[in-house]
């Protein structure tokens, strides 16, 4: 019996392709839409209600992410979040509240390893280059709108 | 019939942003973190590109709330800020207009991580 | 002795004597639950962390094993043992509380096979009399250390397999001191294959073929038909990995799906449990192994098994440069004396 694999990295990985069980993705996209679109709705009526209520636009903007954010992290908190998350996929990942999910679950996750090296270096463990890519990317891109706006 | 078409419009506008990041999970191998990081670079660049502002006129908060909305925030808010203070804008802008989500997410964080404890899925 | 390239032959045949297995809460809804000597209920054991959680599962499932053989610690000549946490610290604190020598072992999810292939030649050598190979692994704390936290809300890929909170210890003894007939009467140390895998959700495939060149090679060295055994069982190629290693046996023209059993595959229902492709970790095979089929072998339900375990040999480090998933197995071949 041959006991040398017979079978090349690529062929195997085509093998591998083949064989496993596809995701099923029409199912995921339906509910990733249905669930997005839902968290952005609670969003608006958030914004529309605070609007009402006589708060000032831009205001109302950050009032409503700063709710959402709490009502990310608080169904992280009751571990829930993690459940809608396996439904529900990029439906719950994308939203602001997917990024509020990804700064408290590995703060609660590494609690055990302290206060300092544990809650306070692992937070952004997950949502840190959310931070390092958008912010240096505005910087960069508003430094380029500076010099086409301010010195041609 | 207003407020069901606007709400219909964020729907639309919330829900497509996140399909074409479950496409993006099902169909590559990118992970969220992966797929959380290059939204909001998107959402700066299509702030930039003038792309973005019209979906936000569009669907409201079904383009805002998304984390590319959150890069479009980064973007707009280093505009404001160059207007108002000139060069000093391209690096205060962006995490001035963002400040609140910021902090909003370390507190909360913090808070959570004080009472609540992990379990199995 | 050696036969052929990569077999030994245990001539003085040492005896499995004893098993004990802990498993946690999800193990205990699977099919096997009936066959797990112990179980906790919750995933922390009462204890502050998941490390601690599972250290305490591990010198739970050793402590009873030695208590219900009657044998004295000091009379173990070592402890081997391994587990999936960074330097092996689920073994070490486990086995801290034990007045025994231990040998750590880290093969990723082949090391409870590893510490039987080491603890069958060192008792063949006549330095041991009677050794403990055990192992474990935790889903917490593996999550934690390889993927992303608990609470966060993902969707695992369709290949991936679930962690099993799982520990098993076997009690391996010479001939001489004890016998109940179920011997181990070869081993076959595998080599590490590399078909260039580097999908972290799909170890399954990663493994299959080094469980197909170490069974294959275990069957040339031996001259043995694959019909010669009951079963041949892996652990833990889940459903993906089981499928991949028939298709390297259908392209050799052997039908290895009669024989096949996984232990990935046996621990969980894969249809209501959500668990994708089946089990995985240390802790799958060591108590599948120690609960299920040490049980078979007694009742004789099963006479000779090809026991396989296999191991990713990666890290999350290993990963995130991009690295492929360097795969071993070992196999022992179980035999009851009839």
């Amino acid at each position: 019996m041959n006991t040398n694999l017979n079978i090349t990295n690529s062929e195997y990985d085509e093998l591998i392709s083949k064989k496993a069980k596809k995701s099923p993705i029409v199912k995921n996209i339906i509910i990733a839409f249905i669930v997005g679109g839902l968290i952005c709705c609670l969003g608006q009526f958030i914004s529309n209600q605070l609007v009402n209520m006589g708060v000032e636009k831009e205001q109302a903007a950050t009032f409503t992410s700063i709710t959402l954010i709490f009502i990310g992290a608080f169904l992280t908190a009751v571990n829930l979040y993690s459940r809608i998350g396996k439904v529900a996929g990029a439906g719950s990942t994308i939203p602001i509240t997917g990024f509020s999910n990804s700064v408290v679950a590995p703060a609660i996750e590494f609690k055990s390893e302290g206060y300092v090296l544990g809650i306070g270096a692992n937070m952004f463990k997950v949502a840190g280059p959310v931070l390092v890519y958008g912010i240096t990317t505005s910087v960069i891109l508003g430094f380029v709108y500076y010099v086409f706006n301010y010195i041609f | 019939m207003d407020i069901l078409l606007e709400y219909g419009k964020v729907f639309l506008t919330g829900g497509i942003i996140c399909t074409i990041g479950q496409i993006l999970i099902d169909k590559t191998k990118i992970t969220p973190a992966r797929i959380l990081t290059l939204f909001v670079t998107l959402g700066v660049i299509l702030g930039f590109l003038g792309i973005y502002e019209p979906i936000y006129n569009f669907g409201k908060c079904g383009a805002t709330v998304p984390i590319s909305g959150f890069g479009y925030c980064l973007y707009k808010g280093t505009v404001k800020a160059i207007t108002e203070s000139g060069f000093i804008g391209v690096f205060t802008g962006g995490i001035t207009a963002t400040a609140g989500g910021i902090a909003a997410a370390v507190v909360f964080g913090f808070i959570a991580s004080l009472v609540a404890k992990p379990t199995i899925k | 002795m050696k036969i052929g390239k990569q077999t030994y032959k245990i001539n003085s045949k040492p005896c499995i004597f004893a098993t004990s297995s802990i498993v946690g809460p999800k193990e205990m809804q699977g099919p096997l639950a009936n066959y797990f000597e112990l179980h906790i209920n919750d995933v922390f054991f009462d204890e502050k962390t998941f490390e601690k959680a599972e250290s305490k599962m591990l010198e739970s499932c050793i402590r009873n094993l030695l208590v219900k053989t009657g044998t004295n610690e000091q009379d173990i000549d070592v402890i081997f043992s391994g587990d999936l946490l960074n330097q092996c610290i689920s073994s070490g604190f486990a086995i801290r509380s034990f007045d025994t020598p231990f040998l750590g072992l880290y093969g990723a999810c082949s090391t409870f096979v590893e510490g039987l292939v080491l603890s069958s030649m060192l008792i063949e050598s006549g330095m041991f009399k009677q050794v403990i190979a055990s192992a474990s692994s935790h889903f917490c704390s593996a999550e934690r250390q390889f993927r992303l936290p608990l609470e966060h809300g993902n969707q695992k890929s369709t290949t991936a397999q679930s962690t099993a909170t799982a520990s098993g210890a076997a009690l391996v003894t010479n001939r001489s001191l004890s016998d109940n007939g179920i011997h181990i009467t070869h081993v076959t140390p595998g080599k590490i294959i590399d078909l260039g895998v580097t999908d972290i959700s799909n170890m399954g495939a990663a493994m299959a073929p080094a469980a197909f060149n170490t069974i294959a090679q275990h069957l040339t060295d031996t001259g043995r038909d694959i019909n010669y055994y009951d079963a041949i069982i892996t652990g833990d190629l889940g459903t993906h990995g089981s499928d991949m290693l028939a298709e390297l046996f259908k392209k050799e023209g052997i039908d290895i799906t009669q024989k096949h059993k996984d232990c990935g595959v046996l621990i969980y229902d894969e249809n209501t449990q959500d668990v994708n492709c089946g089990g995985s970790g240390c802790g799958c095979i060591a108590s599948v192994f120690s609960g299920y089929f040490f049980n078979e072998l007694k009742a004789k339900n099963l006479n000779k098994i090809l026991l396989v375990a296999t191991g990713a040999l990666m890290s999350p480090l290993s990963s995130s440069q991009g690295e492929s998933i360097p795969s071993i197995a070992h196999a022992v071949a179980i035999e009851n004396e009839v």
